[in-house]
């Protein structure tokens, strides 16, 4: 398959290993992936935050861009990010009418109509659920809110970690319960998002779990900058960083490969 | 008449009336703070009693909802079913309300209209005051709560006894409601107990906080009420057009004595409380208490139509109140907000409601539903406006929208009402020009890269450590907010776009 990676602003800017991570497993895969070079931002921020006008020469510039899906030339776009292939899938044309804008609403529904979040592209529409991933680490996974509640991805992240040779995988309690992120939310309400964000810390660390992995870099990154704030010794790593890992990336040499083991994800990237 | 402009059928003399819906109006009633929600939120949050006394009720809450929904195979199709009523009656409104005045009436009811919580007020004082009585007895009531009833009657030298045993509790305590449901669920049994000690005049001064013992001592200061109360006042679950019935729900039978015994009945309900049908009923009867308190059956369910000859209440009025509801109906995207049966199962399932609690959203209606329907009933006047900050209290996490029982889509609703707070600004805010400015950035890949050669300055604030933990200013302005509590990713080396230019993909 021809797939065009969607590599979310916040993906392209903070976590490039992700972005990677889902590039390097689908050719593993065997497929053909390309990263087109005009994405910015699916508008997520903005919508969510009230903006629902000044979203739509953004939702208009990601039409432009990833319209090469509708029509044919490529298979699909995929991205790590539940939260981003939601705002695609549930935002855009309803952001595009709400502007009277209805020829833009239609060319929105084609491209979200195959645009896929990692793990319904790799169960649903690849067809696999052992992706040949080998990490051998204790991981917990928190179903982002997005990714359970938008895009209905159920179990599918379960299926393939449970795939992935040598993962330990412990359940989380509580774990549909939001981390607290919310975008704009984490700033906006900065203290209600941090109470909730310590509920989340406390289930995960009652994992005894040494990474904690979802299928969003904005979760992620607010249960990791909590988790490292108080120097707990769990790292987050995204979904498609385990994914991608095998035996040749897994070697203490390769700290800084896709899943590295330091919580220092950035620093050991290079 | 359209299907948008609610209109009200009844001949008024008043030189407020433009023709156009409504918004409840500012100073009246219990619709509006006096704080923004995050300020609110932040007193709230510090509380650890509060905490510890909502975080276990909404989990006892949360838990016997979910095994009793459940139970039922249909489940789904029932929320459909309850969307669809709801939906329906939105559409002719206008024409089920006439039908619902035509058939009280016809059963010996009296039907008043009220345009704004203060008319509501005027008109059930004016009520009482004809009986000539003193004090009434009150069933639990939202719409009661939303226009402030008790004060006014209490102006009006008119004492309000609350009858729901959470309703006493809140209103001994010389509190407010926090929660639609269980307008005590921030209190515990030993601050019960502690209320009942200091207000409860001939309580035993031996209390326990045993919760039978509270109950009991509730039950014999309520009884007295009951049999000398000549007037009650309640709100409605349900009202039915097509027989003119109302019904009111309830556990404790508080309301089913105040239903039956004084007088003189009268009835405070919105407008958008009806069903076209009895047999509507059946679905609601169904979703409410599995929703609610999580029962399959709540214990008491009253209904009555208009008065009966020698049984009950020989008058009863029924207060129609529009209160903002007109304005809600007339914007097609807010609309369902009205589906609303008062269930509370988004409070419960809320994770900002569970951790604030009700009296951070200034509103009788908090939560999630309560983010949308403050603001949609009292508008928005501006960025100052406590009301402005509502629809933000949420993270979007969905969790609302899977426990509706009548499929409010809350999470898009808080998108419009965030929209609607942006349209109020009459001057740009700091946020508005960030955003413009952000607009502009990811509208070309070129001014998108632009922008995060920024992050370079990132890397060198997060040292060797790879972690940024406070920002200078004027980052630090705004990102405090998040460096408070949580380190800030260091900037990568190079972009994913800088990679992939870099490699073409081949790592």
């Amino acid at each position: 398959m021809k797939i065009a990676v969607m590599a979310t602003c916040l993906g392209d800017a903070l976590f490039p290993q992700a972005v990677q991570a889902t590039v390097q497993l689908l050719q593993r895969l065997g497929h053909t992936v390309l990263f087109p070079p005009g994405q910015t931002c699916c508008g997520q921020m903005h919508v969510n935050t009230g903006y629902l006008r000044e979203a739509v020469p953004v939702v208009r510039h990601h039409v432009e861009v990833f319209g090469p899906v509708a029509e044919g030339t490529w298979d699909a776009v995929v991205a790590p990010s539940g939260s981003c292939t939601g705002s695609v899938r549930h935002q855009h044309a309803v952001v595009a009418r709400r502007a009277g804008d209805e020829r833009l609403a239609e060319r929105a529904e084609a491209v979200a109509a195959r645009t896929f979040e990692l793990s319904e592209l790799l169960v649903d529409v690849l067809g696999v659920s052992d992706v040949g991933a080998y990490y051998p680490h204790r991981v917990t996974y928190h179903p982002t809110c997005h990714s359970l509640r938008m895009l209905r991805v159920g179990d599918k992240p379960l299926q393939l970690l449970r795939a992935v040779r040598g993962l330990e995988l412990v359940d989380l309690p509580d774990a549909e319960v939001c981390c607290g992120f919310g975008g704009t939310f984490a700033v906006k309400n900065s203290d209600t998002s941090t109470a909730m964000l310590a509920d989340k810390m406390r289930n995960v660390l009652d994992t005894r779990a040494e990474v904690c992995t979802a299928g969003d870099s904005s979760c992620l990154m607010h249960i990791g900058g909590g988790l490292g704030r108080l120097r707990t010794g769990v790292r987050t790593v995204h979904l498609a960083e385990i994914l991608a890992s095998t035996e040749a990336t897994q070697t203490p040499a390769a700290a800084g490969s896709p899943g590295g083991v330091r919580d220092e994800p950035v620093e050991a990237q290079r | 008449m359209s299907t948008t402009d609610l209109g009200m059928p009844a001949v008024r003399d008043d030189s407020r009336d433009t023709g156009l819906p409504t918004h409840s109006p500012a100073g009246q009633g219990h619709l509006r703070g006096t704080t923004s929600f995050p300020r609110a939120a932040r007193t709230e949050l510090a509380d650890t009693q509060l905490r510890r006394n909502l975080g276990k009720a909404t989990g006892i809450i949360r838990a016997k909802r979910a095994g009793v929904v459940a139970e039922l195979e249909d489940w789904e199709d029932l929320r459909l079913a309850g969307s669809a009523i709801k939906a329906d009656v939105m559409a002719r409104l206008p024409e089920l309300l006439e039908q619902l005045e035509e058939n009280v009436t016809a059963r010996g009811g009296t039907v008043h209209w009220a345009r704004d919580a203060e008319e509501a007020n005027r008109i059930v004082t004016e009520l009482v005051r004809a009986t000539g009585a003193d004090e009434v007895v009150k069933v639990k009531s939202m719409a009661t709560q939303e226009t402030g009833l008790n004060e006014a009657l209490e102006a009006a030298g008119i004492a309000a006894w609350e009858t729901d045993l959470a309703e006493l509790i809140v209103q001994l305590g010389h509190d407010t409601p926090s929660h639609i449901l269980v307008p005590a669920i921030h209190r515990n049994r030993s601050e019960i107990r502690e209320i009942f000690l200091r207000e409860m005049p001939d309580v035993d001064p031996a209390l326990s906080d045993d919760p039978r013992a509270l109950a009991m001592a509730a039950r014999a200061h309520l009884r007295r009420k009951f049999l000398s109360a000549r007037v009650a006042v309640s709100g409605a679950n349900f009202a039915v057009a097509d027989t003119g019935t109302l019904a009111v729900v309830e556990s404790e039978g508080n309301g089913r004595m105040c239903l039956t015994l004084p007088r003189t009945l009268i009835t405070l309900m919105g407008v958008e409380k009806l069903v076209p049908t009895w047999s509507d009923l059946e679905v609601f009867l169904q979703l409410l208490p599995r929703s609610s308190t999580g029962e399959r059956m709540n214990p008491y369910t009253s209904t009555w139509t208009g008065v009966t000859p020698g049984d009950g209440p020989q008058e009863f009025h029924l207060v129609l109140l529009d209160n903002g509801r007109s304005a809600v109906l007339a914007d097609p995207d807010g609309r369902a907000a009205l589906h609303c049966i008062r269930c509370s199962a988004c409070l419960n399932v809320c994770p900002v409601y569970e951790r604030v609690g009700g009296h951070a959203y200034g509103s009788v209606y908090p939560g999630p539903i309560g983010a949308v329907l403050t603001p949609m009933l009292t508008g928005i006047s501006g960025a100052d406006d406590p009301n402005a900050s509502l629809p933000y209290a949420s993270s979007l996490c969905g969790a609302c929208f899977d426990a509706c029982p009548v499929r409010i889509d809350i999470p898009n609703l808080l998108v419009q009402q965030r929209a609607a707070s942006v349209e109020s600004h009459t001057r740009p805010t700091a946020q508005d020009l960030a955003m413009k400015a952000a607009a502009v950035a990811m509208t070309s890949a070129g001014r998108f890269r632009a922008a995060e050669k920024g992050l370079g300055l990132g890397r060198l604030l997060a040292g060797r450590e790879g972690r940024i933990t406070s920002l200078p200013w004027p980052a630090s302005v705004v990102a405090s907010h998040w460096t408070g509590a949580r380190d800030v990713p260091a900037p990568p080396a190079e972009t994913a776009r800088q990679w992939w230019e870099r490699t073409g993909g081949g790592a």
